[in-house]
């Protein structure tokens, strides 16, 4: 028995071992993908297709067509709404974000007095703002009367003297109100840019210095070695940052929200189902139209 | 000539953007460390503080009322010791399996590995809510394909209890498991590969050479997974409210806390029923939630910081 065995084994190749090996390792995710997500996407589909009744028998499914479809988009007084809200959030947070996490990246790479600490409180939010602890921590009252009382120290930085300096030099209007509410809601840019600034941090770790020190050389001041150097460098991380920005926003959105009250409050699951899959839709076609642009400009260095 | 040279136009500058930067990073770090403040100010703070026009950051009267009351509520050291145990043996397994199916999309190529890894990525960007009632209804009638039903002749309840989590990070699909398969694989890819021949030419077997020659170096790569996974799985609301109805870990706990205290207090004096007083508590609640995490990353910061930058995600 062990000499077959051992015959089998040594018929095959080195790279058809390999080969062998490589399926074996994959083995344990497959099973995983097919049973907890390929499967459960599969049947969501056909949940979103169907109607459901769930009694103690168990679940009786009935194909209707698109009508769930139907029912969220034009019947359901929320889902539009929130559909919207949270793609426009979405839309109008990512670049803030990914603009603000190269900019930190870029200022917490210089050597300057203090810089251990600086960066150990900037990646302090991807521990804490996640999950639960956001929630609840934009329902706390006496963070809110305490704000009221000491006179908003956070929340009103002073934004109202610099709107009425931009309007007043001219700057259009849509564009005055983005970037206040870009400083209005400081805590949550930062709070979601963590990530984003580790990887652009190391991005710009990986640029050789050698390419800084030919620039010095030539003239070059900082501000254009960021524009000639830095900036096509870590470029293709622009492309990951907004990936990975769009992707965590699932976490935050109400839509999450909505979806599974559909389904587990009301018991809806082929409302609920069809809901998940708009949303996932919509954000399919943002991620590829974001990455189509991106992707022509992107430099690679090879 | 030295003064020469304070006075000229570059020392200036420079002057200027070092205080411009101060000033940014200082401000910057305040807005991050304002809530954790807030929260550590509201907690200690005695229940008269709450009304008192004077206290806004230090409290007349110091009090551990808040953290007595949060802890009794949320029965905390059980839930600590729940969550801490759920957390890291979901890491753990994560970490392996991922780092196996890691490895074998970077270097062991087999025919549609590079279809599979599509699907690596497929799972990452499709948002969790979308499978959710399918895994949901999965896990409540685990049958397994229909193996377990032939075997005993019902399928399993696996809500819960820990074994959802068990499942899904022993197959590397637990929470955002993708992204950690991911940095594995960009991380094999980045060892040259003269390291592994040589493990080979001296008779080294693929597995040997795993075990002894690649994970060993790929220390970065495991360390940034274990933390995030950690982190991550800890904060997960999503999957732990849905799978762990009547656990106690800490994020359910923390989610039925206001609900909690108001029972609480309802039972004791009627009138006692203070919207500022329960916020008191809750911002208690979520400060203990989080200080195990945050004297976690005191001591584990270095390597969060160091570890991204040398896993090759950039590479």
């Amino acid at each position: 028995m062990k000499s077959i065995l051992k015959f089998g084994m040594k018929r095959r190749t080195y790279a058809e071992q390999k080969a062998l090996w490589g399926f074996i390792y994959v083995l344990p995710w497959l099973l995983g993908f097919l049973l907890f997500f390929l499967i459960p996407l599969v049947s969501s589909l056909r949940y979103s297709f169907s109607s459901i009744e769930a009694n103690a028998n168990g679940m009786k499914i009935s194909f209707i067509g698109i009508s769930n479809y139907v029912e969220a988009l034009t019947v359901n007084t929320s889902f539009n709404r929130t559909l919207t809200t949270s793609i426009v959030n979405m839309v109008i947070n990512v670049p803030l974000i990914v603009i603000f996490s190269l900019f930190l990246a870029v200022l917490l790479n210089q050597k300057f007095v203090g810089r251990a600490i600086a960066r150990s409180i900037f990646f302090l939010p991807v521990i804490l703002a996640s999950g639960v602890i956001a929630n609840l921590e934009t329902t706390s009252l006496v963070q809110a009367i305490n704000e009221q009382n000491a006179g908003g120290a956070v929340s009103g930085l002073g934004t109202s003297e610099l709107t009425r300096i931009m309007l007043n030099s001219g700057v259009s209007e849509n564009v005055v109100a983005y970037l206040t509410s870009a400083v209005d809601r400081i805590y949550q840019i930062v709070s979601q840019s963590g990530v984003q600034i580790l990887i652009f941090l190391a991005g710009i770790q990986s640029v050789s210095p050698q390419l800084y020190e030919a620039s010095k050389i030539e003239g070059a001041t900082g501000y254009e070695a960021f524009w000639k150097i830095t900036l096509p460098m870590v470029s293709p991380l622009i492309l990951v940052n907004v990936i990975y920005t769009i992707i965590d926003s699932f976490s935050r959105s109400e839509m999450t929200t909505l979806i599974r009250e559909t389904g587990f409050t009301n018991f809806n699951f082929g409302l609920s189902s069809a809901m998940a899959w708009i949303y996932f839709l919509a954000i399919m076609v943002i991620l590829s139209i974001i990455t189509f642009f991106i992707s022509k400009r992107i430099f690679y260095q090879e | 000539m030295i003064i020469a040279r304070l006075l000229s136009l570059e020392s200036w500058k420079r002057w200027l953007w070092t205080v411009v930067r101060l000033v940014l990073m200082a401000g910057l770090s305040f807005v991050i460390l304002y809530p954790i403040l807030q929260k550590i100010s509201t907690a200690i703070k005695d229940k008269s503080d709450l009304y008192s026009p004077i206290v806004i950051f230090i409290p007349e009267h110091y009090s551990l009322d808040n953290f007595k009351k949060a802890i009794s509520i949320m029965d905390y050291w059980h839930t600590l010791f729940n969550t801490f145990t759920l957390s890291a043996m979901t890491t753990i397994l994560t970490a392996v399996s991922c780092a196996f199916a890691g490895y074998a999309f970077a270097r062991l190529k087999f025919k549609g590995s590079n279809l599979l890894f599509g699907g690596v990525i497929l799972t990452i960007l499709v948002p969790p809510t979308t499978i959710l009632i399918p895994i949901y209804m999965n896990l409540k009638d685990f049958s397994l394909m229909g193996l377990i039903p032939l075997l005993t002749g019902k399928s399993v309840n696996l809500l819960d209890s820990y074994w959802p989590f068990i499942l899904t990070s022993v197959t590397a699909n637990s929470l955002k498991a993708g992204l950690y398969i991911f940095i594995f694989r960009q991380f094999f890819r980045g060892i040259p590969k003269e390291v592994e021949e040589a493990a080979y030419i001296d008779g080294a077997g693929v597995g040997k050479t795993f075990l002894r020659i690649m994970l060993p170096n790929a220390v970065p790569a495991i360390v940034t997974v274990l933390l995030f996974s950690f982190v991550w799985q800890w904060n997960d609301s999503f999957f732990t409210t849905t799978y762990l109805t009547s656990g106690k870990v800490m994020s359910t706990q923390l989610a039925s806390l206001p609900h909690n205290l108001s029972i609480m207090l309802e039972g004791g004096v009627a009138t006692n029923k203070d919207p500022f007083y329960m916020s008191m508590v809750q911002d208690t609640g979520i400060l203990l939630a989080i200080l195990p995490l945050i004297i976690i990353y005191l001591f584990v910061q270095r390597y969060f910081v160091e570890s991204i930058e040398r896993t090759g995600i950039v590479g």
